[in-house]
């Protein structure tokens, strides 16, 4: 399988990239060289075999189902580009 | 007195214990020898002197009351991958700018609780993904060894480089480092160094930017396997802030040093003898398996039959998790943000000018491959393909083979700018061939410095073991070092 221009700018857009004409045309190469690499796993007979979730078998660790932590807003909005309040502020959302 | 920069984390452990200098002394040192170098180096990315000169004189008391930990008084450098609370954490990335964290890494916070010293934050290829550290936003990192009679730059590997030539070059006297599919051992072996990527979830990942979060290891790069032993000991937890991380009390991997190899069943898999690998990688796998037999190791041909696909299951697995782990930098909660007309352009310049080239073209391959009616041509196949990795891998083990002995790299270091790799990104993801199979696996992998190749430059073996059997690699790889000894670069910078 091979990707095209068009597709490229599509998969930008769902990646929430801004390119260029330019920029996708090279990137279109570039994608097809790597996507041309991961063909040989075609060949593979994977007939029956489970899909790997989880490198090391374990049972999901779970915490009590309590507030264990918070009173952070000042230190989760410290380090944003632009914040009033402890609150994120982004361009308008909702017209 | 001996430059104190010029001993190894063990040796600065005894002297900082009989009182022959403090660990301010230790720490001024090495501040003064990043100075010296970094300008030609490019090894920090950020330092931090004066936090350095608190800690160690705060190291200083605590040994003086008598309570001094395992690594007291001893000066690392961090990845810039780890958060660290107040200090620069930008993953090598533009989209992070001025990203200080309100906190700090479960393992950097192992490592501080245990006494050592942080002298700065290591360059390192933009979120990890890089075998070159010529990715990074802050330019790369030159590789302290130069071929004999050259002065032609060469890469110290990716992308843990920083790490890698902040060790070789004694600008930190161990350092922190993490693998995705060789970010550690590939970059030991460029250096001559001994690096470690523990079994997956021996290290917590929590305070660790995600790269692949199936796949991301921490683990130490240092100037010896001893003190490789020493950093992952202190490294390692179990942290009820990461639920990978496994329930399993550290075990004190220094302890097995020394231990004999005789009786050791390793295993050489003859899919790693790739077509067109020079003689010399050859020659030196030879040479390993050679002393292994004389230390009373058998020797085992096996078969690890899914090798050839692990790299290519690798660049599906890996970009679909980045692409997943790095939709969070969206202009919003830190670093970077370029104003748009509304929140949609804002986050596309944000991300557009934020990431560079390689990690955009990552993200690019993991949102195609998980998008509607691709994800199991490719996602799904590849996680089955990665089934069948980690089954050859259980079947040799399951076999009596305690270890599996390989060549860590398929070169030694190549040139920064080189016109090959940069002209085909596949040329350069084959430089992690040899290496990636193990985090597909989620195995232990441990490169040791083996050799110099014609040029005079180091060439590493890389032992695989079975899952948290990290006391294996330590004890064969310390029979491979003493067979090889060291390996340091003549000083240019």
């Amino acid at each position: 399988m091979s990707v095209d221009t068009a597709t490229v700018k599509r998969v930008a857009k769902l990646a929430r990239f801004r390119v260029s004409d330019e920029e996708a045309a090279h990137l279109e190469g570039e994608l097809n060289a790597i996507l041309g690499f991961v063909e040989q796993l075609s060949e593979v007979d994977i007939e029956g075999v489970e899909p790997m979730t989880s490198v090391t078998e374990m049972a999901m660790k779970k915490r009590p189902d309590a507030v264990t932590d918070g009173g952070k807003a000042t230190d989760i909005t410290a380090n944003a580009p632009n914040s009033e309040d402890n609150f994120f502020l982004v361009p308008k959302v909702v017209e | 007195m001996t430059d104190l920069t010029s001993l190894t984390i063990s040796e600065a452990r005894d002297r900082l214990a009989a009182k022959d200098f403090t660990a301010l002394e230790l720490t001024d040192a090495y501040l003064a020898a990043i100075d010296a170098a970094n300008g030609a180096l490019n090894a920090y990315v950020a330092t931090t002197p004066d936090q350095a000169r608190q800690t160690a004189s705060a190291s200083d008391k605590r040994r003086g009351k008598g309570e001094a930990g395992a690594l007291e008084g001893i000066p690392l450098g961090v990845k810039d991958l780890f958060a660290t609370e107040g200090v620069h954490t930008q993953a090598g990335s533009h989209i992070l700018d001025g990203f200080k964290p309100r906190y700090e890494s479960t393992v950097t916070a192992n490592l501080w609780a245990d006494g050592a010293v942080m002298l700065g934050k290591l360059n390192m290829d933009e979120f990890a993904m890089g075998s070159s550290n010529e990715t990074s936003y802050y330019g790369p990192v030159v590789n302290p060894w130069r071929a004999s009679g050259s002065n032609m730059d060469l890469v110290p590997g990716g992308s843990s480089g920083g790490s890698a030539a902040a060790v070789a070059a004694h600008l930190c006297a161990g350092a922190t480092a993490t693998d995705t599919g060789g970010s550690i051992r590939q970059p030991a072996a460029f250096t001559g160094t001994v690096g470690i990527k523990p079994t997956y979830g021996r290290c917590s990942r929590w305070g660790i930017a995600a790269f692949a979060s199936s796949l991301d290891q921490a683990g130490p790069i240092a100037r010896d396997v001893r003190d490789a032993a020493i950093l992952l000991k202190s490294m390692a937890s179990v942290d009820e802030k990461d639920t990978t991380s496994v329930d399993r009390p550290v075990p004190d991997y220094e302890a097995a040093l020394g231990g004999s190899v005789k009786g050791m069943t390793i295993g050489i898999p003859a899919e790693y003898r790739m077509d067109g690998m020079p003689d010399e990688i050859e020659a030196l796998w030879q040479q390993g398996i050679a002393w292994l037999k004389d230390a009373g190791a058998e020797i085992k041909p096996i078969s690890l039959p899914h090798t050839k696909y692990a790299l290519p299951a690798y660049y599906i697995v890996a970009p679909a998790e980045a692409s997943s782990n790095l939709a969070r930098y969206d202009g919003v909660k830190y670093g970077l943000r370029v104003p748009g007309k509304d929140i949609a352009e804002m986050y596309e310049n944000t991300r557009a000018e934020g990431f560079g080239a390689e990690v955009k073209r990552r993200v690019m391959i993991g949102t195609y491959v998980l998008s509607a009616g691709y994800y199991d041509a490719y996602y799904l196949r590849a996680q089955k393909v990665r089934t069948l990795i980690k089954r050859d891998f259980e079947t040799v083990f399951g076999e009596g083979v305690d270890a599996i002995l390989t060549p860590a790299t398929p070169s030694a270091a190549f040139g920064i700018g080189d016109q090959d790799m940069a002209a085909d990104p596949v040329k350069m993801y084959l430089n992690d061939i040899f290496t990636v199979t193990v985090n597909m696996a989620g195995l232990p992998g441990i490169a040791v410095p083996a050799g110099l190749d014609a040029k005079g430059l180091p060439l590493g073996l890389q032992l695989i073991g079975k899952p948290f059997d990290e006391e294996t690699l330590f004890r064969t790889a310390h029979v491979i070092e003493q067979a090889a000894g060291r390996f340091v670069p003549d000083r240019w910078w």
